[in-house]
């Protein structure tokens, strides 16, 4: 179907199920209970999930397939974002001039500043697209004030020419009159399930771009990808200039950057230069590797989870600790808060830097590794383990030759 | 005329004389050996035809072309394949896959940018590599990764990327180096049925006189950077002046 295998298409299906099932499945604990604050089923965290979902889906490209690692993704989203809002201030809420804008431009971004990255490879490319990155910031803060109105961030005014607008016109971003910020709440027993208009937009769009990556992996063009970052040399002397592919990887993985800030700001019609920042940019790199580079759905995973982290760790605070170790005798209480405070809170950074050692460390291959590391206990088929059945003190062959 | 002309070739490095007008004339179809001791600029030769140096002063003509301050995937698409000392294969990728990568690149030339077409649509290639994957007896290896297989059959590998692009002329950087017995004479046997099914010109750089006998129908000794004598390997093998440049004065 579609062009995929079958496998694939399965595949396919079973993340567009979990993707449209996401306002349910992240709700696992009922209102009122003493879990609902893990509970990540509401729109704005959502919508944060897909968002960078398909940022690192298209980081991923570049990073997972070449091995061209970016530390400059950041300028992209930023331009998206731009984009998106400039679009409302010209022309009207509506998201969809904005978005077609946002990856068109960072389509020229990606183009100018790959050009001039792509000459070097390894760190010396790193360092140029950071400072790249670095400079559209500045840029973007400081000089080119009429364009991005500085620090205080791009905003729509009320004096805006907005030449498309009318009076019946929704006052805030929208797709063709269906509101972004709008969403159906329902009850059933304990729990609230919240259907938002927003966050289906962007996880109709990351399907569609999840599929797109996914033909693109399978593609002759994806292979070529994963050759450069194995041998560039047996690749030029097969004929092929790398140069061409690489760009060209460098400019798809821009345009869903771009995507991704212009989906930013349709759900939040604001654009401040920090988006831009190397935090940002090195976030991406954060959530690819702790998912798994290469993999077609690790990205997501570890934009998920690191976005949970920031939101949901971040939420809990000494008091809630105390509430879980009322049971406990309160010295005993006292001193379980005080170790783990450093954890929570504004502390979730720690807990998350830690857990990305550990992934880094143990599962070079990221959570999807872990996943199927797992999968593979369960079902016997890891061939790991049934060798270290059969002989346990496994020892690799020698190898015949030294190389 | 023939397939590949190098013409008064030189090339310093600081103050040393790599190459000293070198000539060569590499007749088609046939199997040309460089031989010479170690430091007698064979690899050098080998890089400027490649476009990997460019030589001071001199020509190299492949088919009447020149090949000089052209780049190596250049070079590689005027019909040049070359194996390295050490096997050059994508290592991450499957052996299948491996050989698709050179069907893709005869194909297609240069770039050309087929995003979203599906590899399995392109049953002309894949046919052309599993059949030459069959060619070298690995096609029971296909879902391997390729960094998991053997010296030999990494070289196998190599060899079949090569020719599944069909080159004119391939050539060889020390093939049998760091290979076993068994494997080194695999690699003969191997190329010996390339040359005899395809024609193929084939340009060996070896150490190992076993390989090189086997295998050339012409030897050129290098020695100090300068063709020291061209002849058929029969004559090569009691040749003074050659065994004076391997083993010193003495035993001329």
């Amino acid at each position: 179907m579609l062009g995929l295998s079958k496998k694939d298409t399965t595949f396919l299906l079973i993340v567009i199920f979990l993707t449209l099932a996401t306002p349910i499945l992240l709700q696992p604990f009922p209102e009122g209970s003493a879990l609902a604050q893990f509970n990540a089923g509401y729109p704005d965290l959502m919508q944060r999930f897909a968002i960078y979902g398909i940022f690192a889906i298209g980081f991923n490209i570049l990073f997972g397939l070449t091995g061209y690692l970016s530390f400059g993704h950041a300028a992209f989203l930023g331009v998206g974002s731009y984009s998106v809002v400039w679009m409302y201030k010209l022309l009207s809420y509506n998201v969809l001039p904005g978005l077609i804008l946002a990856v068109l431009m960072s389509a020229l971004f990606a183009l100018f500043i790959g050009f001039i990255s792509l000459r070097r490879s390894g760190i010396y490319f790193s360092i140029l697209t950071l400072a790249f990155a670095q400079m559209s910031f500045n840029l973007a803060y400081s000089v080119l004030t009429p364009l991005t109105n500085g620090e205080t961030g791009l905003q729509v005014y009320t004096n805006d020419p907005q030449v498309l607008m009318s009076a019946g016109s929704p006052t805030s971003p929208h797709f063709f009159g269906i509101v972004m910020n709008e969403s159906a709440k329902i009850d059933v027993g304990g729990w609230q399930f919240t259907f938002s208009n927003g966050y289906y937009f962007c996880a109709i769009i990351a399907i569609i771009v999840f599929y797109l990556s996914l033909r693109i992996f399978r593609s002759p063009f994806g292979i070529m990808l994963r050759a450069i970052k194995t041998n560039q040399t047996r690749m030029s002397y097969t004929g092929l200039n790398s140069r061409p592919y690489t760009l060209a990887a460098f400019v798809i993985s821009g345009m869903y950057a771009g995507l991704a800030g212009g989906l930013l700001a349709s759900m939040d019609p604001l654009a401040g230069a920090e988006r831009m920042q190397w935090t940002a940019s090195g976030e991406v790199v954060l959530m690819t590797i702790l998912g798994g580079a290469g993999t077609l759905m690790g990205p997501v995973l570890g934009a998920g989870f690191i976005k949970y982290f920031e939101n949901i760790f971040s939420k809990i605070n000494d008091n809630i600790l105390y509430a879980w170790f009322s049971a406990l005798p309160e010295g005993l209480a006292d001193a379980l808060v005080f170790m783990l405070h450093p954890f929570i809170g504004k502390g979730w950074n720690l807990t998350l830097g830690l857990l990305f050692m550990l992934v880094v460390i143990f599962l070079p291959g990221g959570l999807m590794e872990g996943g199927s590391r797992i999968w593979g206990l369960i079902t016997g088929k890891n061939r790991k383990s049934k060798k270290a059945g059969k002989d346990p003190e496994h020892h690799p062959k020698p190898s015949a030759h030294v190389n | 005329m023939g397939i590949l002309e190098v013409s008064n070739v030189n090339k310093r490095f600081g103050g040393l004389q790599a190459l000293g007008n070198v000539n060569l004339d590499i007749a088609a179809g046939t199997v040309h050996a460089i031989i010479g001791p170690n430091g007698a600029g064979k690899s050098t030769l080998l890089n400027v035809l490649v476009g990997k140096l460019i030589p001071d002063t001199g020509t190299v003509l492949f088919n009447g072309v020149s090949v000089l301050g052209r780049k190596p995937y250049e070079i590689n698409q005027l019909g040049i394949s070359r194996v390295f000392q050490t096997p050059e294969i994508f290592s991450d990728l499957t052996v299948f896959e491996n050989m698709l990568i050179p069907c893709f690149a005869k194909r297609d030339g240069s770039f050309r940018l087929h995003a979203l077409e599906s590899i399995a649509a392109e049953k002309d290639l894949i046919e052309k590599a599993e059949h030459m994957l069959t060619e070298v007896n690995m096609a029971d290896k296909r879902h391997m990764l390729a960094s998991s297989l053997s010296r030999g059959d990494k070289r196998r590998l190599e060899m079949a990327m090569c020719l599944v692009q069909e080159p004119k002329l391939l050539l060889l950087d020390e093939p049998t180096a760091g290979m076993a017995r068994a494997d080194t004479n695999n690699t003969i046997d191997l190329l010996n049925q390339i040359h005899d099914s395809r024609e193929i010109t084939m340009v060996i750089i070896e150490h190992d006189m076993h390989v090189v006998f086997s295998l050339a129908k012409r030897i050129t000794v290098l020695a100090q950077g300068s063709p020291l004598v061209e002849d058929t390997p029969d004559n090569i093998k009691g040749h003074p002046k050659v065994k004076e440049a391997y083993l010193g004065e003495a035993a001329a």
